[in-house]
């Protein structure tokens, strides 16, 4: 089955980004697809790769750039939601005036757009969040 | 369009209240992009969520929490062919509220009818 996942909450602070990653990795090892993943709300905190969690704990982020890197994941950080929440690409950086970035590797920021052409594309949406 | 021709049943499940978070506004900002989609689009409003379409919301610093209003929105959505709003029955009661408090036309689902709402859809954004 082809499946779009919809990640709503940031990582660590709650358990949406760790269940989707869950599922995602269980649905790729069932012989699944996954046509995409979207990060909306603070789940776009997420894709940064400023994030050092304690050494004894998941790394969140890595983890979902490594899952990507694997399976060719098409990870995609809602564009408007991030900016507001100072997360930034290098080009999105440039364009604002911003002096860093702070996307992880897998990740890309993109519209709304995305999330909506997923819906449409696959026979589940599948929505991890509060 | 990539995806023109294909048209799918999208429901929008609006469950929080309009202000404390950011839920409510960011569904709208995915409603609004959607609409360019052209897809079968409802929303349906439950639980605080209702509050979201409740007239009268006054959020200035001076007369409230220093917000943004973005209630007039949902007004809007009428232009962007979002016509199929619902509100939940039992969420209306308990809350004391009656269409008549509304923003906008909505139909009032019962239980029932909400879940046969939901089984009708192929995605559904609960946000």
């Amino acid at each position: 089955m082809k499946f779009a996942i919809l990640v709503n909450e940031g990582p660590y602070q709650h358990q949406a980004s760790d269940s989707a990653y869950q599922f995602t990795q269980a649905a790729l090892k069932k012989g699944h697809e996954i046509f995409r993943v979207f990060f909306y709300h603070d789940g776009v905190n997420n894709a940064s790769r400023l994030t050092v969690p304690p050494q004894d704990d998941r790394h969140i982020v890595n983890r979902w750039s490594e899952l990507a890197k694997a399976h060719n994941l098409d990870l995609v950080v809602c564009i408007a939601a991030a900016q507001r929440r100072g997360m930034l690409d290098e080009n999105e950086a440039k364009r604002n005036g911003k002096d860093a970035n702070n996307i992880a590797e897998g990740f890309r920021i993109s519209g709304l757009g995305q999330l909506i052409e997923a819906g449409i594309q696959s026979e589940r949406l599948v929505v991890f969040g509060d | 369009m990539e995806d023109e021709g294909v048209v799918k049943k999208f429901l929008y499940l609006n469950r929080k209240a309009p202000y404390g978070s950011i839920y409510a506004l960011e569904s709208l900002e995915v409603v609004l992009i959607g609409a360019a989609f052209d897809q079968d689009v409802s929303l349906a409003f439950i639980d605080d969520g209702v509050y979201q379409l409740k007239k009268n919301q006054q959020t200035s610093v001076t007369s409230g929490i220093g917000v943004k209003d973005f209630s007039k929105t949902y007004r809007a959505l009428e232009g962007y062919d979002v016509e199929k709003l619902y509100v939940d029955k039992k969420t209306m009661e308990e809350r004391g509220l009656s269409t008549d408090d509304l923003l906008v036309p909505v139909e009032v689902l019962d239980d029932a009818q909400m879940a046969e709402l939901m089984e009708q859809q192929d995605v559904v954004l609960s946000f």
